[in-house]
């Protein structure tokens, strides 16, 4: 029993939490060339699709990425994103900082767990999109209701995440802190808080993913604004290689900022996760 | 056997128990864990806590270290009852609890921190005991980067390092594999000897216990009472090689043996 915890990786440590640990795996424990061989592979099946063609809608890997220079040069995609980003930011900022508040509140204290968890549980079940538009009629088509759609989409996820790594931390540890006389704020601060982390962190990366589906929810459907209007406009101009472009632009932002996320976590929080 | 104590010149009250156990039981709900233990644990002496798996013996020593509340009677440590965990008592933990996050150095020092001990005493103290428990060299390791044993070596030292009079051991040994268990119980007997505090050491072997206990209670089954009080007349000054094959040893390993025998399905 002994030997096989030696050898063991730090994996043992990662949470339950879903696909935004592997993603975030994907990226920091592979090699760079597997990655390049495996997005080179799915590429060139898009690129035979594209030719075949499966869809006279479905451009080609080529098309869609000429396309995407294109934008990235004549200054559109910048523009649509700098519209984007801002509720996303503001977004996830305030969840972020909420949520994770709200969520360690919960974890330590039954009377928070008691008001505020069931709201959570139901807003993490319920289909967000379809209250988007409900928005509209209270915030209009502004900033604010973009950025309310990233909040709702995100917070309930981090929020719930925080509370049940907080709940979860380890009693062992605890217990080493309580038998070493620690305070109640040194068990949280010390003990609690680092032993939830990584369960913290994947919530607030699936809230930045949630919070990007809000933000592209609130644009095609709230605001033809940003990234969410590009799509929009090129769909409807049947520039089809262009709105691929605007796509998969938006998934590569995405994935990037959940990388940048996760290395930042390693680097400040878990040291440990560096090595073996 | 009672003549070691005298050597413990230092201590102002040599010859009392360092602590006592006084009718203490427990319930879970329905289950009833301990009934009515007294027990003196003499000063600079390691005493054992043997007895059958779920007898209850865990549940004795977190009691002493403060951890869990007894349902009724009461431990005194110096003369004075416990109402939680104390400085004068230090418990290495049976998973050894270690910071997965924090390095050998922040770990054994972490009981220092928490008294908030400046960084650069604590860690100067912390690599003292580092060093004792032979460490020496791993102090910016991690946690997962360590065998079993040198995970266990770090709690020890972690409990050496808020140089408690009392340290409790709650199966220290059991996730550590044989072989390195019987190098740390060599070990432990030299930092017994050297470090003159008192020792309350839970285990579920017998042989381990013979070999470093000065004093074995043998604790009956659920609801636990104390069945026997065993002091091993073994010659320390050997070798550990010659302790194990030593005649008082083995006999006390067989005494043990057919008094647990009966509680063994």
């Amino acid at each position: 029993m002994a030997s096989s915890q030696v050898n063991g990786p730090a994996r043992a440590v990662h949470s339950p939490a879903g696909w935004g640990l592997s993603l975030g795996r994907l990226f920091t424990q592979h090699p760079i060339a597997s990655r390049v061989v495996s997005l080179g592979l799915f590429f060139l099946m898009w690129e035979i699709a594209g030719r075949v063609p499966i869809s006279y809608a479905f451009p080609t890997f080529l098309e869609t990425l000429s396309a995407f220079v294109t934008m990235l040069f004549d200054g559109s995609l910048f523009v649509a994103y700098g519209s984007t980003l801002q509720p996303l930011i503001i977004g996830i900022a305030i969840s972020g900082v909420v949520g994770v508040a709200l969520g360690i509140v919960m974890g330590l204290s039954r009377t928070a767990e008691w008001l505020v968890a069931p709201l959570f549980i139901v807003l993490q079940s319920a289909p967000m999109a379809a209250l988007i538009p409900l928005i509209t009629f209270v915030y209009g088509i502004g900033l604010a209701a973009k950025t309310l759609a990233v909040i709702m989409l995100a917070l309930p996820v981090i929020v719930l995440n925080g509370y049940k790594a907080v709940r979860n931390a380890n009693p062992s540890l605890v217990a080493m802190c309580y038998s070493f006389q620690g305070t109640k704020l040194q068990q949280i601060a010390k003990i609690i808080i680092p032993d939830a982390s990584p369960v913290i962190f994947a919530g607030l990366r699936l809230g930045l993913a949630a919070g990007f589906i809000g933000v592209i929810l609130a644009e095609l459907l709230i605001t033809p604004t940003g990234i969410g209007d590009l799509i929009t406009y090129h769909r409807s101009v049947a520039n089809y290689a262009e709105m691929y472009a605007a796509v998969v632009s938006i998934i590569l932002v995405s994935t990037l900022t959940l990388a940048a996320l996760e290395a930042f976590e390693v680097r400040v929080l878990r040291p440990e996760k560096r090595r073996g | 056997m009672t003549s070691s104590t005298a050597s413990i010149h230092a201590l102002p009250q040599a010859d009392s128990a360092a602590v006592e156990v006084r009718s203490i039981s427990k319930n879970y709900n329905e289950v009833e864990a301990l009934r009515s233990i007294d027990l003196d644990f003499p000063r600079g002496k390691l005493t054992t806590l043997l007895g059958p798996s779920g007898c209850g013996k865990t549940t004795l020593l977190k009691i002493i270290a403060g951890l869990i509340e007894p349902t009724s009677g009461e431990v005194r440590v110096n003369g004075k009852p416990v109402t939680g965990p104390g400085p004068e008592r230090a418990f290495v933990f049976q998973d050894f609890a270690l910071m997965p996050w924090a390095t050998v150095m922040r770990n054994v020092a972490f009981g220092l921190e928490l008294k908030g001990m400046g960084k650069a005493e604590r860690q100067s103290i912390a690599r003292h005991y580092i060093a004792e428990v032979g460490l020496t060299g791993f102090e910016d390791k991690y946690p997962h980067e360590l065998s079993g044993g040198m995970r266990q070596r770090v709690g020890l030292a972690r409990a050496f390092a808020v140089n408690a009079e009392v340290l409790l051991l709650d199966e220290p040994f059991s996730a550590v594999d044989e072989q390195n268990r019987r190098k740390f119980q060599e070990d432990l007997l030299r930092l017994v000897e050297k470090e003159r505090k008192t020792f309350i050491f839970v285990t579920h072997s017998i042989e381990e216990a013979v070999y470093v206990s000065d004093r074995i209670v043998l604790l009956s089954r659920r609801p636990s009472r104390v069945s026997q009080i065993i002091e091993p007349k073994v010659d320390r000054t050997a070798s550990p090689d010659a302790i194990r094959r030593d005649q008082g040893y083995l006999d006390t390993v067989e005494e043990i043996w057919q008094g647990l025998k009966h509680y063994v399905d």
